[in-house]
Parts: C-alpha cells; structure tokens; sequence
C-alpha cells in the first residue's frame, strides 16, 4: 500500500476531487494547511504598516491505495492540479504499513 | 413652525438608516466567501463617504432643489446652500430643513449599496467608486426627484412611494439586473460550489437593518405622528409575515426550513411593505410580506433556472420586492389609514393600480437602461472585472492588501 500526500492550490481542490473520483478512487481526507516553498508570500497592509506574509495557505490531501494504483493516482492529481505557475505544490509517496476499517476490523486491501 | 418632537424623530430616525449600510454590509459579507468579505464589506462602507458627499455638493439640489419641468432639482441648493434649521414645508414643515437633508442622505447612501451584491465578489474597487459616483447623479437623483421632489411629474400624477419602493427598491433591483448582464458571471459560477462562509453574520446584518427599517419607514413620516405608528407596525408586520411565510414555503419545498431563508424573508417582507409602509392598514402589511415571502422566493428560484449570477439575489429580493410593492400600494392604500396618500383598487380606485404600474414601467426601463450604458462605458473605459488571478485570490487580498480573518 501507498500513502500519498499532495499539497495543493486550494481552488484546485474540487477539480482534483472530481479527477480522482473519475479514476474510482473512493475516499481521501482534506486538511487547509499553510506553508511555503518556492512560491512567495504575499503583502498585507495594516494602518499604513507593512506585513509580510510567508506561509501561503494551501490544501493537503492524503490518501491510501493499493500499490498498483499509486502512478495512476500520482498522474491524476498532477493533471488536475496543474497550472504551470510556481505555487502548484508537491506530492508526497510513502510506503504504508497496514489500515484498519474500525467498523468491521478488516484490515489491509479490504480496509481502504 | 419647529417641533421638538417631530424633530428628535426625524434625527434618530435619521441615524437608524445609517445603521442599515453597516447592517447591510455584514448582511452581504456573510454571504460571500472568505477571502472577498473585507472586499464585500468595503463596496457598502465606503459609499457612506462616496454619496455624502455627491449629496452635498450636487445630489441633495438635484433631488429636491427647485424644480426644473417636473424632471431634476436645479442647482439652487447645491452644497446646502440656504439648507439649514428653518423647516422646509414642502417637505416636512415641522423639522430644520438641514434634518431633512441628512435624512434622505442616508437613503441616496444605502440604494448604490443594495446593488453590489448583485455583482459581488468580482469588481474591481476603481470602476465601482465610478459607477456608484455616475448612477446617484444619473439615475438615483433623478428618480428621487421624480417622485419625492416638490414638483417631480409622477409625484405630481399622484404615483405614492412612502418609503422608497421605487425610489430605492426598484431602482437598485433594475440596476443589479444591468450589473449582472454587463459584468458576467463569476468565474466559479456553475462550475465549483460557492457557498457563504458566515451566515451568523448575515443574520445580524438582518437584524440591523431590521432595526434600521424602522427609521426609513416610520421616519419618512417625517413627523412623530399616527402616521409614522401606522408606517412603525406595517414595517414590522410586514418583515415577520415574509420570513414566516418563505420559511414555510422553503420548508414544504425543500424539506427544512434555513436561517438564510429566514433572513432572505425577512429582507423580502420588509422592501415589499416599504413604499405602502404609511399608505395600508396592518391587516393588509401581513398580507403583502405574506405574498413578498412567496412572490420572492419564486423569484430566487427563477434566478437559478435562468443561471444568472446574482450573486446575493438583489434582483429577486429587492427588485421583485419594490415591484410588488409598489404596485400593492395601487391595491391596498387608503385615506382611513393616510389621508394625504390615496385610495386603491381594493377601496374604489383602481385608477391608482394604473398610474403605479406606470411609475414601475418608466422607472424599471429608465433605471436599467441607464444603468446599463454606464456599465458598458466605463467597462470600455477601464474595465469593471478583476483579473482572473485576482478574482481566484479574492478582493481581501487582490484589491486591499488585508485579511479578514488572522492568526
């Protein structure tokens, strides 16, 4: 199994969502998150003083598959989130363990 | 012959519709999404500074300044000149005429507000001060003198609008109509979800201007009299019977009934009841917000059917509204409730019914048409729309470098 973890545009979330549902995955879990990478901040402007701010805000989403399912899954998210500006994000691959579903106790294929 | 009474009213009332821009604002701002609400907040606020002064100096002259040919005010009373304590009794003969002029300031303020809801989330701040700034000179000053103005042709013709049915309602419903057809869409319109990110704050906003109403109703009696305590209860009547009844209606049609329906209602009942607001008894203020709660949520429906992006429903609250109102007040009006207003259908005049499905027609046409030439030249000019970029950043950011919400 493969746990992936994309960092992405937040408006790009439902086109990404829609994308992946197509390919017939069945389930993902969504956080707002905040970070930076190459793509910088932006200014904020309060009372006539200047902030600058760092962390842009960004959408993480994180997903368990079967092995055979990671290239196709990898390439969806990068069709779907790309707009070809620095900013677009990353996508995190790592091996998983084992998954539980708590309902029923299945574990493993049966449990994602 | 000043009254003190009279007076203090007029003031506080005046004060009350200030109240509903900020109301107004929040009303709007929860509607949005989060990264346009400052934006959101921002196109209502500042037009507190915008129309106060173009009131000053030109729109309180144009207004109600002497008459020219039953069309415009001159220009005898531009920067308020002569405008001071003594009263005015063409107007109101009991108040300075200076708490007049304040009093229909906030008014001229709160109509150019109503219509940017209809194009929320996509302009851009320079060419909106340009049109707020354009339409109160060309549309809002001349409507207002057409109808409340001493000497104004569909005053003249007998047309009643107690409270700005046509004057506020249907002029910014039929400019919102414009807005919406010369900006377009916004871009996620259709194609992702938009939902509003605070509805908490949309039903305070509702409150205030709940609150403000009464000012802008009871107030423009202009007196603290039985008149202004018949425009008091038909105010309220008629904004508790829109919210009951389209809470209703949305609870039969789709299954539960929602807070934004209730404010949505609410709004509804109390544009529709304000041109009648001093004209009808409270048996007929029930039965119109009654019929603004249904007439409105139809309308808000239809919208969605034809995929127009009104983004805040300007068009089907308030527009619909001031139509229906307007033209309610050709049924339900009566002398035994104001006798310097009218008798309508429903009294034996259904003349009445006629000349305020006139004063609709000519003002709906002349509003929208107006509105829509201005639209399309400064769109010409300089654009009306954020760039798309921006538009996916939000107005907080894009056009005022601030977020609404922090650490």
């Amino acid at each position: 199994m493969k746990h992936i973890e994309a960092v992405i545009r937040p408006f790009k979330l439902d086109e990404v969502k829609e994308k992946l549902a197509s390919i017939g995955i069945k389930g993902m879990t969504v956080e707002e998150v905040r970070g930076f990478g190459r793509q910088r901040g932006h200014t904020e402007i309060y009372r006539g003083a200047e902030y600058t701010v760092d962390f842009v805000s960004k959408v993480k989403i994180e997903l368990v598959v079967e092995d055979a399912m990671a290239p196709a899954l990898v390439a969806a998210i990068r069709e779907a989130a790309y707009t070809g500006e620095v900013g677009d994000g990353k996508i995190f691959i790592m091996d998983m363990g084992d998954a539980v579903r708590i309902r029923t106790g299945e574990t493993g294929g049966n449990a994602i | 012959m000043l009254q003190s009474g009279d007076t203090a009213f007029v003031l506080v009332s005046a004060a009350l519709v200030l109240l509903m821009i900020p109301g107004l604002a929040l009303f709007y701002g929860g509607m949005v999404r989060k990264k346009n609400v400052l934006g959101t907040i921002m196109q209502s606020f500042i037009l507190i500074s915008l129309v106060t002064f173009e009131w000053v100096y030109l729109g309180y002259s144009l207004s109600f300044g002497p008459d020219v040919k039953g069309l415009i005010g001159s220009l005898a009373w531009a920067g308020l000149s002569g405008v001071g304590a003594t009263p005015n009794p063409d107007y109101a003969g009991t108040v300075p005429h200076l708490a007049f002029a304040m009093f229909q300031c906030m008014f001229a303020a709160i109509t150019p507000a109503l219509i940017t809801g209809a194009v929320a989330e996509r302009l851009r701040f320079g060419p909106f001060l340009v049109f707020s700034l354009a339409w109160t000179i060309l549309v809002y000053n001349p409507v207002c003198h057409w109808v409340w103005g001493n000497g104004g042709w569909l005053k003249e013709m007998g047309v009643l609008d107690f409270a700005g049915g046509i004057v506020v309602h249907l002029t910014c419903g039929a400019a919102a109509l414009a807005a919406v057809l010369a900006a377009g869409p916004r871009k996620d319109h259709g194609r992702h979800q938009i939902v509003p990110h605070n509805l908490p704050m949309t039903l305070l906003g509702t409150g205030l201007l709940w609150f403000g109403w009464f000012g802008f109703n009871a107030g423009s009696a202009l007196a603290a009299d039985g008149v202004a305590a018949g425009a008091f209860a038909a105010t309220h009547l008629g904004g508790m019977a829109g919210m009951a009844v389209w809470c209703l209606v949305e609870w039969r049609h789709r299954g539960k009934p929602t807070t934004l329906g209730a404010a949505s209602g609410a709004v509804a009942g109390l544009a529709t009841i304000t041109p009648g607001a001093g004209f009808v008894s409270p048996g007929w203020a029930i039965g119109i917000g009654m019929l603004a709660g249904l007439v409105c949520y139809g309308a808000v429906l239809v919208k969605a059917r034809l995929r127009f992006d009104d983004s805040l429903d300007v068009v089907g609250i308030h527009g619909v509204g001031g139509v229906l109102g307007t033209l309610l007040v050709g049924v339900a009006a009566s002398k035994l409730v104001n006798p310097a207003g009218a008798d309508g259908l429903a009294f034996g005049n259904p003349g009445q019914l006629g000349l305020q499905a006139l004063a609709v027609v000519v003002v709906g046409v002349f509003a929208f048409v107006v509105s829509w030439l201005l639209l399309v030249a400064i769109r010409a000019v300089m654009g009306l729309r954020l760039a798309p970029q921006a538009e996916t950043i939000g107005l907080d950011l894009s056009e005022h470098t601030e977020a609404a919400y922090g650490e």
